[in-house]
């Protein structure tokens, strides 16, 4: 006969059938309304709509980008179109006005679309991997970097570790540290629209700037085009500017921005037909100097496959689920558990996202206690607990000067003080990869159970709770 | 003889730990799954049924990732009105992921479950791993 455990309630099962249970354990007391992953989110985004929106928390110079196209468009507008249709066509504002909304829906769509951001690696999943690198087990919280070498149509790709999200990126995966997640196929961070461009992003990002350079060479066009014209009816092109002064306004932003822009979407033309991102372009990871014949693995050698594939290839999915609900027992859970924490516990998880420092510094030590104290001799059927324990703990209670504290898996919402250089511009942002910023330690759930009951003990050496 | 658990019983049963299948990249940055057997699943499924639900959903995956005339539409379509049918329409991949979730279920309903195992969609695991849960099988006196 069997003798099942009614220890836990297994949150997977109740994943497939929906359903909740919540028996063994006492509920929460406050039955709070049921909060959506995205106020957990570990990264550093803002989220608008309830979560159906999403921005990098550094917005950079989103909205001077924005009112730099409303006002030019609108002067051009204003300004010059009732010249210009009266002399030459109706569909000079027309095409201006198609332009003017793609340009914008585009711009939107980069700045609010999840760039294709990576979920960060629960801890049960982190110490798997943990177990299969050889670690030593040392005392130092940092070990050496980590890669991996794997063979992509028979080119070597080293795939990295990251420490923030504990785990190994996955090729063309880089770690933003402006936002701090990892994004797949990442291009860069552009502050111009407050966002990483990466793989779910880049067809936005590069109709954007390509509609952008024709509207700006269209207005530049049509604003010279109407003063000829104008200071041909009147005497000369003194008189000109001076009957229309916001035209000169356009043919300034116009003029250095063209530069700009076409360069930028020349370069990205490039990109797209070799199939590249910008950072390897600029890390220059697949070029003929780096010793050996090395060309880019993911190239189809075609320029219309690869440009297909870039621009017009399937919409991959958002897989940080945004709008998921988390269970209602307030622990920082990623899916769909429901399972209950024993008291202390959930206390620490209960309003995670509220507590003050000290509290997150007294359950830190609190769990450090309890680390100790769970070496080897813990059975492995004790609470295992909770895939939701399991989920939100591997943190880091790093001294200040570690190099960075990695984030819970759980979602929940930190607030690290980061020490970064500030990146403007494109090509600088493209290299700010991967490696994390300094943190202080703030990750506030410290249970110090955590990933170990599945682990050995002598994995705890690398999620130090401590 | 192992004793058969229904997806019901799981929820009572103590998990005993988690195997994760890895990412195979291979062939690049597609998604396809390793179908490498995992030694801790040796004493309870066969490696064949195993290998077959793996290939299986590299299988879905390569359609929904599928370069080919219906995409490249879907991908032409949306570039035309601005990107803003993504907002209105549910894009093929999201189709097949959904066929994938019935498939997932329908795996643990027939076979994993009554084995003690249960599949996680790798949805869930930002399409990282396929975690599979082995569950304690006390009568069996597997530890």
């Amino acid at each position: 006969m069997k003798n099942c455990e009614y220890q836990q309630i297994d949150p997977r099962a109740l994943r497939t059938s929906n359903t909740r249970t919540s028996t063994t354990f006492k509920l929460p007391k406050n039955s709070q309304r049921l909060r959506r992953k995205w106020e957990v989110f570990p990264g550093k985004n803002r989220f608008y709509c309830d979560g159906r929106i999403m921005l990098a928390r550094q917005c950079g110079v989103l909205p001077l980008t924005i009112g730099l196209i409303f006002i030019t468009t609108g002067l051009f507008f204003t300004f010059d179109c009732p010249f210009l249709v009266h002399h030459l066509t109706v569909f000079i504002p027309v095409i201006g006005g198609v332009l003017f909304v793609f340009v914008i829906f585009t711009l939107l769509q980069t700045s609010f679309t999840d760039p294709g951001i990576l979920p960060r690696a629960l801890p049960d999943e982190a110490a798997d991997i943990e177990r299969q690198i050889d670690n030593s087990g040392s005392s130092t919280y940092r070990p050496p970097p980590r890669t991996k070498e794997i063979l992509i149509n028979d080119q070597v790709v080293k795939l990295k570790y990251c420490f923030s999200c504990k785990m190994f990126r996955p090729p063309r995966t880089s770690h933003c540290s402006l936002c701090d997640n990892c994004v797949e196929r990442f291009d860069h961070h552009c502050p111009w629209v407050g966002n990483c461009v990466g793989k779910r992003n880049y067809r936005f990002f590069y109709a954007f700037i390509v509609s952008l350079s024709f509207l700006t060479s269209f207005i530049f066009g049509c604003v010279i085009t109407h003063l000829t014209l104008r200071s041909q009816d009147e005497n000369g092109i003194i008189q000109a500017i001076q009957d229309s002064p916001a035209s000169v306004v356009e043919l300034v932003i116009c003029f250095f921005s063209i530069w700009s822009i076409l360069g930028l979407s020349g370069f990205h033309t490039y990109l797209v037909a070799a199939n590249l991102t910008t950072n390897e372009d600029i890390k220059g990871s697949w070029s003929s100097k780096r010793g050996e014949e090395s060309g880019n693995p993911y190239t189809y050698n075609n320029i219309f496959t690869n440009c297909c594939v870039v621009l017009c290839g399937p919409m991959p999915p958002s897989l940080i689920d945004r709008r998921g609900f988390l269970p209602p027992d307030d622990a920082p859970q990623t899916v769909t558990s429901d399972t209950e924490l024993p008291p202390f516990m959930s206390k620490n998880d209960a309003n995670m996202c509220t507590q003050g420092t000290k509290e997150l510094l007294e359950s830190m030590a609190h769990s450090t206690v309890i680390q100790s104290t769970c070496v080897p001799g813990t059975p492995k059927t004790a609470p295992v607990t909770q895939e939701s324990l399991l989920r939100t703990v591997s943190i880091t209670v790093s001294p200040p000067n570690r190099p960075h504290s990695t984030g819970c898996s759980g979602r929940q919402a930190r607030r690290p003080i980061d020490v970064s250089c500030s990146q403007k511009g494109n090509k600088r942002a493209a290299l700010h990869t991967h490696k994390p910023m300094l943190h202080v330690p703030s990750p506030p759930y410290s249970h110090g159970r955590s990933p170990l009951t599945l682990s050995d003990a002598p994995d705890m050496g690398f999620i130090p709770l401590n | 003889m192992a004793e058969t658990h229904s997806l019901q019983d799981l929820r009572q049963a103590a998990v005993a730990s988690k195997v994760f299948v890895q990412r195979d990249y291979s062939s690049g940055t597609i998604c396809k799954f390793q179908t490498k057997f995992p030694a801790e699943l040796e004493s309870r499924i066969e490696k064949q049924q195993f290998e077959e639900t793996v290939q299986t959903l590299n299988n879905l995956y390569a359609e929904a990732e599928k370069l080919g005339g219906r995409s490249y539409l879907e991908g032409c379509l949306a570039c035309l009105t601005a990107y803003t049918i993504f907002l209105c329409m549910e894009t093929h991949y999201e189709k097949v992921l959904k066929k994938i979730a019935k498939y997932i279920q329908e795996q643990n309903e027939k076979i994993y479950a009554p084995l003690g195992l249960l599949l996680t969609d790798p949805i869930e695991r930002g399409l990282r791993v396929v975690e599979i849960i082995i569950f304690e099988d006390r009568s069996i006196g597997s530890r």
